[in-house]
């Protein structure tokens, strides 16, 4: 087996509510969507019209930019709705389940015979192409890179996280077509990363180029693990994939069906009974979470992880790329001298507050900013959380600046959002790193193009 | 509390735009954000925050600099009663302290009033908040003050540390210089006799015109008398209590400076929280020291034979090393930035002690100078990061 990678940097946020190792099956949602937005730079084109009827597997729309790549319906049923926003931006495309679900039925592809250009075609016809992230930039992959490597984490470190163990137990056979199905992909190697003290439940897979991690979060972060194991340089393309995804990826070439049946965690301290519930992608949020399961009714419900997760509204949908919905009170409230109290009830690193001396302890971290922006100040901080020879603050000061060469220079292929929500977690000058970074991004995908 | 916050609710809106008081839109702001933590909410990015912000990380800064505040009022008196020759008010802490206080308040308040008014200013013509930099700025200048400093020099040193130091380079977080050691280089440049020499540091000794005084009576900080004995050539300088005296702090000196002790126990708070930077102030130390080694090795009058730990307890050195020189806006940013930065500082400041007899005092430029140089050093750390990245691209080729 391959070395321990032990990363020193980073933190565990210790929050209430994580999901108590439970499954409950949801009944069908009363509507299901696919939102665009959840997809990084896609401009959809619509295939389908209100009233069409449709089967899981159905493509609903395509990206203007790139044809080829289809976006699904995840479930058979009646399009319902297609709700725009300003400027007829296509927000969302509802669909209303049938009692019964059926499968568009695709042709179960050899493996061995196929060549890499007819499972890229098959991907793409099964709507499951989206699931593939490419780094630099964290969109969706394109079809004609030929990706250095592929890099898939098996676990989840930020907090109340789910345990991808208990969600992926029973999938070995799906995770391991989906390997297969990678290893087409790319000339170079399939790594999978574990954690250390979980390699066993993956012992079966092979195939792949395991390597164990330990330490805090960002661990589990998948640019994290690109970094420690195989830097990208420029002009370099990897791509990744969620574990679960790639689990629904296999089946899909085991059985010819696309069924976005997913396993995720409710989590958070406003809810009643976090758990795991088995559900399927793009389900409204009101039949996950309600008025019923939340403690009280000021909470915000977050697709993803509290760290860099999306809010979303209850009248929302469950977003592809995620694997927990994070339910935390609203901090919309002004605190009395605040910054010169104790708060005990509060998290910080800092040992200017106690929660140092409580190791153990775990919050109920409301979503107040808790200070007003400002520039930055200190230094030596941001670093202690990210675990890569990266230098977070001068790569924000480059973006800001708009300095392409600078951004290349000092890094930005190798971030993504999530890589630097800690970093943003901790400033005490609340400098929206993650937006600026974004922005960054942006910036540099105009420029290449 | 409930009454307070319904009574900002209240006058509020007149602040805000449109509102009869909108050009104290900062001001109110300022104020309210003191009074309560606003209600906003994360919108973009991480939905959780640590719950520091910069009031937090300033005020702890402040309470770190109480000691040597306090010690430095206590001492005011007390250098005070010894050159006047009256034992008995010298033996009588309380009264020196009172006397003290008396004596640096005023210029506290001067420092604090004249620099938070220019950063309302500043704050509500950019229509930014406040900055909570100027609350350390405004402690820190008092105490690199002799106490007989004129408090219309305070007032102009002040102003123009936070105009030219701080607030034509946008503000706190992007200026280069550390304000407070700007208003005492501007003072010390514009008004030299002022403070320097022998008169300034026991308080007034200027207004007596040294009538009173005790016979053989010096002012002069024992930099200056040992630097004076060096010149002229002194075989051997007598220490005395010299080397005790520093470290309780009992010796004539700018207000805050002059006690190790107090000092120590900021610096204890400052690491023990982690807001300032044990990397700096460490290497702070140990070049100082080792440059004092080497002037000990080689030898030839009185100040290079000093031993070369009094250099850290004399004059402004423990002061700027644990409260200037760990400045994170003006230090290096780098963790090995910070060791070179921190190195330079000591090295270079015993460096001007010793080897410049017209400028007993070296610390303060020291930091200066490393201030404009710390954007280099950060500059040649990243580069070598960014080297690291290119190699990879062509091991990877």
């Amino acid at each position: 087996m391959s070395n321990i990678i032990k990363l020193k940097r980073g933190l565990d946020i210790q929050l209430l509510g994580a999901a108590e190792k439970t499954l409950s099956k949801l009944p069908m949602a009363a509507h299901y969507a696919v939102v665009p937005s959840d997809y990084i730079g896609v401009t959809p084109k619509l295939l389908v019209k209100v009233g069409d009827v449709v089967m899981a597997g159905t493509p609903l729309f395509f990206d203007k930019n790139n044809p080829e790549v289809l976006f699904v319906s995840p479930v058979s049923g009646v399009v319902d709705a297609v709700n725009r926003g300003d400027k007829r931006k296509i927000l969302e495309i509802v669909v209303t389940p049938d009692v019964n679900q059926e499968y568009k039925q695709f042709e179960i592809q050899d493996l061995a015979k196929a060549s890499r250009q007819e499972v890229i075609d098959t991907i793409l016809n099964s709507g499951l192409w989206p699931m593939m992230i490419q780094r630099p930039f964290g969109v969706i992959a394109s079809m004609s890179d030929m990706p250095k490597a592929i890099f898939v984490s098996s676990f989840e470190t930020a907090p109340l996280a789910a345990d991808l163990n208990f969600i992926l137990e029973g999938q070995n056979k799906n995770i391991q077509k989906g390997i297969d199905v990678l290893k087409k992909l790319t000339e170079g190697k399939v790594h999978l990363s574990l954690l250390q003290g979980n390699e066993a439940a993956f012992n079966e897979l092979n195939g792949v180029e395991k390597h164990t991690f330990a330490g805090a979060h960002p661990a589990g972060n998948v640019g994290v693990q690109i970094h420690n194991i195989d830097p990208i340089n420029k002009g370099e393309v990897v791509w990744t994939i969620d574990i679960q995804n790639l689990a629904i990826l296999g089946k899909f070439f085991s059985t010819g069906k696309v069924d976005m049946s997913k396993k995720i965690a409710i989590a958070g301290s406003e809810l009643i009974e976090p758990k795991y519930v088995s559900i399927i992608t793009g389900a409204a949020i009101e039949s996950i979470v309600n008025d019923k399961s939340c403690k009280q009714q000021n909470v915000r419900i977050i697709n993803g992880n509290p760290l860099s997760g999306k809010s979303v509204s209850k009248s929302g949908y469950f977003a592809p790329y995620s694997n927990q919905i994070s339910v935390i009170p609203e901090g919309d409230n002004y605190e009395l001298f605040g910054w010169a109290m104790p708060r005990l009830q509060k998290f910080s690193v800092s040992r200017t507050y106690f929660s140092w001396l409580m190791p153990s302890k775990k919050y109920a971290l409301d979503t107040n900013l808790n200070g007003g922006e400002r520039p930055f100040i200190l230094s030596g901080l941001y670093e202690k959380y990210l675990p890569m020879d990266i230098y977070p603050v001068y790569l924000i000061k480059a973006i800001i600046a708009n300095d392409i060469d600078k951004m290349e220079n000092l890094g930005i292929y190798e971030v993504i959002e999530e890589d630097l929500a800690l970093c943003e977690f901790v400033d005490p000058s609340k400098i929206e790193m993650q937006q600026i970074l974004r922005d960054g991004i942006t910036a540099m995908i105009k420029e290449l193009s | 509390m409930k009454e307070l916050r319904n009574f900002v609710d209240k006058i509020k809106p007149n602040f805000e735009k449109g509102g009869k008081f909108s050009k104290l839109h900062s001001t109110f702001d300022a104020f309210e954000t003191f009074l309560f933590v606003p209600k906003t909410v994360t919108n973009k990015g991480a939905h959780i925050r640590d719950c520091i912000d910069m009031k937090r990380v300033m005020i702890v800064v402040v309470v770190a600099l109480m000691p040597a505040l306090l010690f430095g009022m206590y001492n005011v008196g007390l250098q005070h009663f010894r050159a006047f020759g009256d034992v008995a008010a010298a033996s009588d802490i309380l009264g020196c302290f009172w006397f003290g206080l008396l004596k640096v308040l005023p210029i506290i308040i001067v420092s604090y009033v004249v620099g938070l008014g220019i950063e309302f200013a500043f704050a509500q013509s950019r229509g930014h908040e406040l900055s909570e930099g100027f609350l350390v700025s405004g402690m820190l200048i008092p105490l690199v003050m002799p106490v007989d400093v004129p408090l219309w020099m305070v007032a102009v040193s002040t102003a123009f540390a936070v105009i030219i130091g701080k607030e034509v380079f946008g503000g706190s977080g992007m200026n280069i210089f550390n304000p407070a050691l700007l208003a005492r280089a501007f003072v010390f440049f514009a008004y030299t006799p002022f403070i320097s020499g022998e008169k300034v540091w026991v308080a007034d000794i200027t207004s007596s015109k040294g009538e009173g005084l005790v016979d053989g009576f010096s002012g002069a900080t024992p930099l200056t008398a040992i630097s004076e004995a060096a010149t002229a050539g002194a075989k051997s300088f007598d220490w005395g209590t010299l080397p005790m005296d520093s470290l309780i702090g009992t010796i004539p000196g700018s207000i805050g400076e002059t006690s190790f002790i107090a000092i120590m126990i900021g610096a204890a708070i400052l690491l023990y929280t982690g807001v300032a930077s044990w990397k700096i102030m460490l290497s702070v130390f140990a070049g100082g020291y080792l440059m004092g080694v080497l002037f000990n090795l080689i030898g030839g009058d009185v100040y290079m034979d000093m031993p070369a730990y009094y250099h850290l307890l004399l004059g402004g050195f423990a002061f700027g090393a644990v409260f200037m020189a760990t400045d994170p806006v003006t230090s290096a940013q780098t963790c090995v930035g910070k060791y070179i930065y921190g190195f330079l500082i000591g090295a270079i400041a015993v460096l001007t002690r010793v080897v410049n007899p017209g400028y007993p005092e070296g610390m303060m430029l020291s930091i200066l100078l490393l201030n404009a140089l710390a954007p280099l050093i950060d500059h040649y750390v990243v580069e070598a990061n960014i080297r690291r990245r290119n190699r990879r691209v062509k091991i990877a080729k």
